[in-house]
């Protein structure tokens, strides 16, 4: 049985493996500092980079988690402790947010172009963050959900027992309990939005400038990669690897540095355990 | 032992500001909605006859701290208590005992108006708790829990806080800021659940690193911290082994000088053990109450006999 296991582990690491592997080894001879920070050069040559490409998914996913984040947390503890008097609503609510999951990323895309790139007039970060935020919520709401729901009733009560109003209950109890869980389900949310290439083309276009104002497109990592990887040109598919790299190592660097916090916050208040 | 006597007042009055500050935010919610009321005895012995006789007591007390009068508890829309009358002694430990799922706990919920925060579940009646009616519409529910506490069956400290937090927590999280006096009032919390020379060098350890008995300890040291005038018990000595159990059982002498503990337990000799006066309870009525001598050495009712000889339960 174990072996059996054993084998099936080793199965379903092996795409992500190569994965890794092929990325690394084809794109870690792109970097350089240059690479990082320059705009990209002439078509077809291998100079200039990704610098404005890094700069806007960092925005672009920045602005998305800043309305993403707090508005799924926020439907996540609705969900779990404010909705028992209406069942019927959070019932609906919920399959609604299991059907936005569902949602093909270019669909919202779309709806971003229409709802706010055509109302405003120009490709713009607010149109991307907007929608990107949009791809999250469902994610960090179901993942808060979840994880405020594993908090023991019994400890509620203890709180309710001392006197507590609902909300700092809620607050103080439920959600600073689950601090740990909640942040990794931002940090979910965020690995999957910064990967998003569909939505981006319809709301930020991508561009060779660095950021020049909100109401001008911008470029992110996963559009850089789909053009240099689009050219004919082997230096191009370089550029695409190297960028590919940058936007796996982003990702990891943002949810170990996540990761760490969490636990620094919890260790603090259980300093002097060892 | 847990006297804070000067600390008492400026306690009560930083908990009066914040009491102001919170009664803002925690609106009374009363449930007015009217179940139909479906009675189920199931295959137990019935009381039928009992309740001929007169299912209030004959036995009175004086003066009262806490007096439940006709109170009548639904859990979806099924009656569990048909009706309590019961009086709670000051400065005694009164116990309530009865087979499982006789509506007890129910009880002891209703006093602090616990039971009103379980889905579908109301409460009609009245509580008097020295002269004022807890489920009246003008009582808050957040600050009858804060003149009562509780203690569970199973302990539950707060496993992110420390054993000093644990205890702090109320005073803390009810907006007191004064640092020394919330450092007093711990230790002294402590020293009153019995547990300060065990934890004593250890109180930034995690709560949740205390043995159950210890752990059960923190819950009465952490509901003591808010100087409650009433303590709850629920079965609190069901989830530990003997010794952890006669501590506790102990400790429940210390602390009925300084405050009225009420006591649910399965277990009759720890009834008859430390209460003063019991109550036996059967399928959602008050059976028989008074003091706890009389009722186990000449109950008056036959069921109190018969649960009370281990015939049936």
């Amino acid at each position: 049985m174990t072996v059996l296991f054993f084998v099936f582990v080793i199965i379903a690491i092996i795409p992500l493996a190569s994965i890794l592997f092929e990325v690394f080894k084809n794109g870690v001879g792109a970097l350089s500092f240059e690479f990082l920070t320059s705009p990209p050069g002439a078509l077809g040559s291998s100079d200039g980079g990704i610098g404005p490409a890094i700069q806007g998914t960092l925005m672009a996913v920045g602005l998305a988690s800043l309305i993403g984040a707090p508005v799924g947390v926020l439907a996540g503890v609705y969900l779990s402790e404010y909705s028992s008097s209406s069942k019927h609503f959070a019932y609906f609510l919920r399959l609604f947010n299991d059907v936005l999951t569902g949602i093909p990323s270019i669909v919202i895309g779309i709806t971003g172009y229409i709802a706010l790139v055509l109302t405003l007039g120009s490709f713009s970060i607010i149109a991307g963050a907007f929608v990107l935020s949009i791809i999250m919520i469902p994610i960090v709401a179901r993942v808060s959900e979840e994880t405020l729901k594993l908090v023991p009733n019994t400890l509620r009560e203890a709180a309710y027992g001392l006197g507590l109003p609902k909300w700092k209950v809620v607050w103080h109890i439920v959600i600073k309990g689950s601090k740990s869980g909640i942040l990794t389900g931002i940090v979910l949310a965020i690995s999957r939005v910064a990967g998003e290439t569909a939505p981006l083309i319809m709301t930020i276009l991508g561009t060779s400038l660095f950021f020049s104002g909100f109401n001008a497109p911008v470029d992110a990592l996963p559009l850089r990669i789909w053009r240099l990887a689009s050219q004919p040109y082997p230096a191009a598919h370089e550029q695409g690897w190297g960028a590919a790299l940058v936007l796996i190592l982003l990702i990891l660097a943002l949810s170990v540095a996540l990761r760490m916090f969490a636990q620094k916050r919890s260790i603090k208040t259980f300093k002097g355990t060892t | 032992m847990y006297l804070v006597g000067n600390l008492d007042n400026s306690l009560k009055s930083s908990i009066k500001d914040e009491i102001d500050d919170i009664s803002k935010y925690s609106k009374t919610e009363t449930r007015t909605d009217t179940t139909t009321t479906t009675t189920e005895e199931g295959s137990l012995p019935s009381i039928k006859a009992e309740t001929e006789r007169k299912s209030d007591t004959e036995f009175k007390i004086e003066n009262p701290k806490l007096s439940v009068q006709s109170l009548k508890a639904w859990f979806s829309g099924k009656l569990a208590l048909k009706g309590i009358n019961l009086d709670v002694k000051e400065n005694c430990v009164t116990a309530l005992i009865g087979p499982s799922g006789c509506g007890k706990t129910t009880l002891l919920r209703c006093i602090n108006r616990m039971h009103d925060l379980t889905p579908n579940a109301m409460a009609e009646g009245k509580i008097i708790l020295d002269d004022i009616n807890i489920y009246d519409k003008q009582s808050d529910p957040v600050l009858i829990k804060r003149r009562m506490g509780m203690v569970f069956q199973k302990p539950n400290p707060f496993p992110t806080m420390s054993i000093y937090d644990n205890v702090a927590a109320g005073l803390k999280l009810n907006g007191i800021k004064d640092k020394n006096l919330i450092k007093d009032i711990v230790h002294d919390s402590l020293k009153g659940a019995a547990l300060w020379e065990e934890v004593k060098n250890d109180l930034d350890k995690p709560g949740i690193s205390l043995s159950g008995g210890q752990q059960q300890r923190l819950c009465i040291a952490r509901a003591l911290a808010m100087q409650p005038e009433i303590l709850l018990m629920d079965e609190p000595t069901s989830a530990l082994d003997p010794i952890a159990s006669s501590k506790i059982e102990e400790l429940m002498n210390d602390l009925k000088k300084n405050l009225t503990v009420i006591i649910v337990t399965h277990n009759m000799q720890q009834a008859a053990r430390v209460s003063d006066y019991t109550a036996f309870m059967y399928l959602g009525e008050l059976i028989e109450f008074g003091p706890t001598d009389q009722i186990f050495k000449y109950p008056k009712k036959e069921l109190t006999e018969r649960y009370i000889s281990g015939k049936f339960g």
